[in-house]
């Protein structure tokens, strides 16, 4: 143990009497490494920040898309394509409590890119519609005034509520509240080309608070205004694009998903399940795409990552091949005062493993230093991004560091073992 | 008898051109001879220093060593007996460079099974060279001379029961290599045996015999009178 011990001290001692070369060999092992750590830590911060923004909803939230769509894919509505299976009726359905009764809040939802103005300022923004069940299904916090109410929705009433970003767009000076802001009628809006009103007045009734970007989505850009303008007058059409729905418990998401299908199946007249057109789906299902998504990059990069540390080790390979022509006199020497085939093999496997191994620390300071900073970047940006290190990542980046010097160190060891000492003594 | 050697052939295959180096050598050596092997390059007497030492082993014929037969010995059994019998001092020292005096004498210890005083022995070598003052110099901080006592030192420290000295003072000044050979002539008067090679008559004449050879064999082998004897006067560097 203690010769041991002296071995792994000389052989420190002799590879740190070369700093720069042996700092270079072991590059390739480092950057290796700190790929793997940095991969798996931003596969789990990503993962963890999507999750959380999801879970953050509920997880008795209950979506329906129009158009039918695999289980595990993204709904077509995703691809921009839009359907027009859902309707006011399908709502109306739903909202029936003989027929979904756990159902406790349904809110339909438009959106669309509109161009509001107040006086002479003018900001490009979303506009979503929808109805008095928004504060039901959403979390809704106001910097000033209030939401719509189910009443004002149901009514009609022209007012609008504005995301923060949006209301300094177009108030810097403040004093947003009972203001009249106008929105053009998009160009797509198939009734427009017949109607000679350009645009509609709101008035300010709300600004949300700033809530920063959720979903890559930044949410300080928008405005909310009641379903049934955004639908008939500035989109001029009489489908749904989306309806969420809040369901009383999380342990009755299942029966009312199958509710749910059964009644849109039955106001649809489908008899046969292949031809249903739209997608009912809970959080389970979305939380299971993302991490199918998710853990295949995983795969992906962790193998990029492999193939560098395979390149790590044939450098590393490399090197030990030239130090072992380079010590060839030592290699006679040591044979000569008594070192076996087998002391001249570990000597030299040691070395390779001292290097990877200290490559492999290196790598994984680097790499959760990396991550770290990375982490403080998505945070700066406003995501809500957890810096996770997985002890398995940094456990399984040591244990693969020391396997490729066994593995690349094996050959140039066995060559040096091999030496024949009068032929290596008289080496020049 | 310590050494023995019956009818050795060493001949080396350069890729089918077959060059014999060494041709049928007979040479017994007792406990505590001093001999010193002569002859121009290309003779063979390092080949045959290099037989004896364990280093190469011979085409055909026998070695006995110590009353054993080394024919049939496998690499790790004549690893063993180059740590534990057998000392070498060669002509570059070969000291392990950016390596500490100490660990260069250390050296041969740490691939011996015997595990006990390692540090006391490394020293008691070293002193044995006048050398304790420079334990933990690097061996490229001290002289020539100095180094091949290290050298000495290093082939000491197993306390073998022969020294093999290739052209030991060959790249040495005078007065370092009259040192170097002071220090053998002790440790043969302390009854070690020792085998040196090379091609320096005044070298060779501290010896008690000399074996001249020429094209692979011995051609000459006779005593040294002690009149003619080179008797080292110890001079410091």
């Amino acid at each position: 143990m203690r010769n041991f011990l002296s071995e792994i001290k000389t052989t420190i001692k002799n590879l740190l009497s070369r700093k720069g070369r042996s700092f270079l060999t072991i590059l390739g092992i480092i950057i290796g490494v700190a790929g793997v750590i940095i991969i798996i830590s931003l596969g789990a911060g990503a993962q963890s920040l999507v999750l959380g923004q999801i879970t953050k909803l509920g997880t008795n939230m209950i979506g329906i898309l129009p158009g039918k769509s695999n289980e595990n894919g993204p709904p077509a509505a995703v691809f921009g394509v839009q359907i027009k299976t859902l309707s006011d009726r399908d709502v109306e359905a739903i909202k029936d409590k003989s027929k979904v009764p756990y159902a406790i809040a349904v809110a339909s939802f438009v959106s669309s890119n509109i161009t509001i103005t107040s006086g002479r300022e003018s900001v490009d923004t979303t506009f979503t519609a929808t109805d008095g069940d928004y504060t039901k299904v959403q979390n809704v916090e106001m910097e000033k005034g209030d939401f719509f109410t189910e009443e004002q929705s149901d009514a009609g009433s022209n007012v609008i509520v504005l995301g923060y970003d949006v209301a300094t767009g177009l108030f810097p000076n403040g004093n947003e509240l009972g203001q009249v802001v106008k929105i053009q009628i998009p160009n797509n809006n198939p009734t427009s080309l017949t109607s000679d009103v350009g645009s509609i007045p709101f008035r300010v009734i709300g600004i949300q608070k700033k809530m920063g970007t959720v979903g890559f989505q930044n949410q300080d850009d928008q405005v909310f205004i009641p379903f049934s303008i955004g639908q008939r007058q500035l989109l001029g059409i009489d489908y749904i694009q989306f309806i969420r729905i809040k369901v009383d418990d999380a342990v009755n998401v299942k029966i009312t998903i199958d509710d749910i299908t059964r009644v849109l199946r039955e106001q649809h007249h489908i008899t046969n399940p292949i031809d249903d057109d739209f997608s009912v789906r809970d959080l389970a299902d979305a939380i299971k795409v993302l991490t199918n998504i998710t853990g295949t990059l995983s795969i992906f990069l962790s193998l990029m990552a492999g193939i560098s540390l395979i390149v790590g080790g044939i450098g590393i390979m490399n090197i030990m091949l030239v130090t072992v022509s380079e010590r060839t006199r030592e290699i006679g020497l040591r044979k000569a005062i008594g070192a076996t085939r087998k002391n001249i093999r570990n000597q030299f496997l040691l070395e390779s493993i001292v290097l990877t191994f200290s490559g492999g620390i290196i790598g994984i300071i680097v790499g959760i230093l990396i991550s770290y900073l990375i982490a403080l970047g998505a945070r700066f940006a406003g995501y809500d991004w957890a810096f996770v290190i997985s002890p398995m990542a940094v456990i399984l980046a040591v244990a693969v560091s020391i396997l490729t010097g066994v593995v690349f160190g094996l050959y140039p060891a066995i060559k040096a073992a091999k030496l024949d000492p009068i032929v290596a003594l008289r080496y020049e | 008898m310590l050494i023995e050697l019956k009818n050795i052939i060493k001949n080396y295959d350069n890729g089918g051109v077959i060059t014999r180096v060494l041709q049928n050598i007979n040479l017994e050596v007792d406990k505590g001879e001093f001999i010193a092997i002569m002859g121009p390059s290309g003779s063979g007497k390092s080949t045959l220093m290099h037989t004896i030492g364990f280093l190469d082993r011979p085409t055909s014929g026998d070695y006995f060593f110590d009353g054993e037969n080394t024919k049939d010995f496998t690499d790790d059994e004549l690893a063993k007996i180059r740590n534990e019998q057998v000392g070498f001092v060669f002509q570059s020292f070969n000291l392990l460079p950016r390596t500490t005096v100490f660990d260069n004498v250390m050296l041969p210890l740490l691939y011996s099974e015997n595990k006990e005083g390692h540090d006391r022995r490394v020293k008691d070598a070293l002193e044995s060279v006048d050398l304790g003052e420079r334990m933990s110099f690097m061996s490229n901080q001290i002289s020539g001379g100095q180094k091949q006592r290290v050298a000495i030192a290093r082939a000491l420290v197993c306390d073998p029961k022969v020294i093999f000295a290739d052209e030991p003072t060959g790249n040495l000044d005078s007065k370092s290599g009259g040192t170097v050979m002071h220090i053998l002539d002790e440790l043969n008067k302390e009854g070690r045996t020792i085998i040196l090679v090379t091609h320096d008559i005044n070298v060779a004449r501290h010896a008690k015999r000399i074996v001249a050879i020429r094209d692979g064999e011995i051609v000459k082998d006779e005593k040294v009178a002690e009149s003619e004897r080179m008797h080292s006067k110890r001079s410091e560097d």
